[in-house]
């Protein structure tokens, strides 16, 4: 038995074994993922691994290494993340998500901090030995909201499409904020003294951060494309390069001390249009699909390893310090989600109301990041005691705040509703009034209001189209794309359209319902004044309204972790939508 | 502005109701519109202010009333422009709305209920008055407007 031979590989392998097993068996049970969020139930398996191997063992189980996180399972996350964010609604609404991420997480930072150190200027708490510096290190990793977490609960609830990249945005963004400050209270930490000039100094910083990591990942991104110019006889390892290049531009922007997730996010927002065009639809399905099953793994072996690294002895349990923690991290994210919000809704148009507010502040999930950077700490005499108070508020955030959030926001949703069940005919002049108030937002939003996003197309179609693109063609605007897809499929899929608009579609009691009572339905169309029609009919019609009439375009998030975005009901509609229109014209 | 200039908007395209629209701009027969005619139609989607309803008690009703929004939208289903919704253009909107798992006799009985629930002088068709009352639970006001050059 040759175990020392393999113990390394075949120990990755296992844990993603059991990683993708847990997986399957939570989808199993279909009624589980809506009431407790993927997430929950995969740290409370770590947990319990945690537990076996310290029963087993009796020493606390592999610690995750942040070397492991940061390296290896972090950028799959945020690649997928960048690679796939819809860039219209992202860019629609950058600057709100740059005042929330910059100014919010500072707000944060600053607030928990020195509140903290309130407490620990209380006698009774016996914690008078952690300073203030030690209090804002703590204060800048507990903030930042973590998009692995945010991501997993949202998919949970259904949001519309505003709110869900305000959220996602945020959290991705925040981490150059992040990185700045707790690196820049770390090298206080070790100052003897600290001079105004050093404050100034990391406020520059925090700029060169940001940009240098926007500069890293688009010149990664624009090389990725150009390299894939060429790519014309080697199809094969096409994917490979967008692989290769953003995971390249992450690597160095960490070298050089930048902001790692801001630069993979940026090479791959710079090198999709490009990448897109030149490489083949098979390279193209491939790349989306590796993406995804990158990015799953890492985000299930990461809450697992969460689970699994709380079990432990590194932990010092002081309750006042930890309760407070909490109580801040909750004040201090809502009272700045309000305070942006008033300004935001002063210079913009779509106001962000109370309930997106709300979902906004609650949905402010602390994860992994947190809990690695905690680990980064220097040792010192309070370590565990942050270790052990950023453990709860985790936990906190992802079992409480990620439970109940969807039952809150279905709350506060269904309280509007609630003054009376909307009959057939309002619930089909309600839908026709968003559709066209879609199309009226779209005529109107379309003409002339976007300056640099103008500029931007101009640059890109004289310059960088030229060079980036293999084939130079006449841009192409969305609709004839999909026109061309549609073209190839035309024939099977009218087959298909003529087929499903004659037979019964729902295999189910509706039909059913519906054929047992077309026998009434002579005798309800003549008696139409005077009897109220079946309960049973009315139901089901409700049913099938609410099933079948098309969704606005954008009530849904564009962005998915388990799904591909071509593949969601959406586009599906969007396809019917057209064919329909073709065959009236 | 012609047609095709709005046709050439991608999300209108995919947009159940996006002939119906573009054609609520364009006056009757006519095939171009000005900027007059296209603010105009715009006008209706202004959000009602709360010191206009007090002002103009006396003059002609301002484009962005709940009545005349309601109206721009009844002029959408009704396509003859006999004032009446009848079971035809209902379905008409309908199929557009719905996607293709429907079959047509299902939809004629949504429709044919939606009518019912609405006519009250039981003509079997929806006219203006009573197509504003199934909409009075239902706040126009907020639904169709947009802040225009805030």
């Amino acid at each position: 038995l040759d175990y020392q031979h393999v113990q390394v590989p075949f120990e990755i392998t296992l844990w993603i074994m059991l990683a993708s097993l847990a997986k399957i068996g939570f989808h199993l049970y279909n009624k589980l993922p809506s009431v407790v969020p993927e997430s929950c139930l995969l740290i409370f398996v770590g947990l319990i691994m945690g537990g076996i191997i310290y029963g087993l063992n009796d020493r606390s189980p592999p610690v995750m290494d942040t070397d492991i996180f940061f390296l290896y399972l972090l950028p799959p996350i945020v690649l997928d993340a960048g690679y796939f964010m819809p860039s219209r609604p992202f860019f629609e609404n950058i600057g709100t998500i740059l005042l929330y991420a910059v100014v919010g997480t500072i707000w944060n930072v600053f607030g928990i901090g020195f509140s903290l150190y309130g407490i620990c200027q209380v006698k009774a708490f016996r914690l008078q030995d952690v300073s203030l510096l030690h209090n804002l290190l703590f204060g800048s990793l507990i903030a930042a909201v973590d998009p692995v977490a945010v991501l997993a609960v949202f998919e949970e609830i259904h949001v519309n499409e505003k709110l869900h990249i305000l959220v996602f945005g945020e959290s991705l963004l925040n981490d150059a904020v992040t990185v700045v400050l707790y690196k820049l209270f770390r090298s206080f930490c070790e100052m003897p003294t600290i001079k105004s000039v050093d404050v100034f100094a990391g406020v520059g910083k925090f700029f060169v951060v940001g940009l240098g990591g926007v500069l890293v990942g688009l010149s990664f991104g624009f090389t990725a494309a150009f390299t894939t110019r060429f790519t014309k006889d080697i199809r094969v390892i096409e994917p490979l390069f967008v692989f290769l290049y953003s995971y390249l531009s992450y690597l160095t922007a960490e070298m050089f001390h930048l902001s790692g997730i801001v630069a993979i996010i940026s090479c791959a927002m710079g090198m999709k249009r490009y990448v897109e065009a030149n490489i083949s639809l098979k390279s193209h399905t491939t790349v989306k699909y590796f993406m995804k099953m990158w990015s799953s793994v890492s985000d299930t072996l990461i809450f697992i390893f969460l689970g699994v690294s709380t079990i432990g002895e590194n932990h010092e349990w002081n309750w006042p310090y930890i309760c407070f923690t909490v109580i801040f991290c909750l004040i201090w994210r809502a009272l700045g989600v309000l305070v942006l919000t008033f300004f935001v809704n002063r210079f913009h148009v779509n106001t962000i109301t109370s309930k997106d507010q709300f979902i906004i502040a609650y949905g402010g999930l602390r994860g992994a990041i947190c809990f690695s950077l905690v680990f980064l700490l220097p040792d010192f005499r309070r370590k565990k005691l942050f270790i052990a108070a950023t453990t709860v508020v985790i936990l906190f955030t992802v079992f409480i705040q990620g439970m109940t959030i969807r039952p809150l926001v279905d709350l506060l949703a269904v309280k509007r509703k609630r003054e009376s069940a909307p009959t057939v005919g309002e619930q089909i002049h309600i839908r026709f009034l968003d559709h066209l108030l879609a199309g009226i937002e779209d005529i109107s939003g379309h003409w002339g209001q976007y300056y640099w996003k103008d500029k931007l197309e101009y640059f890109n179609s004289k310059y960088l189209q030229k060079i980036l693109l293999r084939e130079y063609d006449q841009p192409k605007s969305s609709i004839v794309l999909l026109y061309e897809k549609l073209e190839r499929k035309h024939a099977i899929e009218l087959a298909q359209a003529g087929q499903l608009g004659h037979g019964p579609a729902h295999p189910s009691f509706l039909c059913s319902a519906f054929l047992c009572s077309s026998s009434d339905r002579t005798v309800i169309t003549d008696q139409k004044l005077e009897d109220t029609p079946n309960p049973d009919v009315l139901d089901n019609m409700q049913e099938i309204l609410a099933r079948n009439l098309y969704r606005i375009r954008r009530t849904g998030p564009a962005y998915n972790r388990h799904t591909l975005p071509g593949d969601s009901e959406p586009t599906e509609h969007a396809k019917e939508i057209l064919i329909l229109r073709h065959k009236s014209l | 502005l012609s047609r095709e200039d709005f046709q050439r908007i991608p999300e209108l395209a995919i947009n159940p109701l996006g002939d119906r629209i573009i054609n609520a701009f364009f006056p009757e027969g006519e095939d171009q519109v000005n900027f007059r005619g296209f603010m105009r139609t715009l006008a209706h989607f202004r959000p009602i202010e709360d010191n206009e309803k007090i002002k103009d008690q006396n003059g002609p009703e301002p484009l962005n009333s709940r009545s005349n929004k309601l109206h721009f939208a009844f002029r959408l289903y009704d396509l003859d422009k006999d004032d009446k919704i009848s079971r035809d253009e209902l379905l008409q909107v309908l199929r557009m709305m719905v996607g293709v798992n429907i079959s047509d006799e299902q939809l004629g009985s949504i429709a044919d209920r939606t009518i019912q629930e609405a006519d009250q002088d039981g003509d079997s068709a929806i006219s203006f008055a009573e197509f504003v009352k199934v909409l009075e639970k239902v706040d126009v006001e907020q639904k169709m407007s947009i802040r225009f050059l805030h």
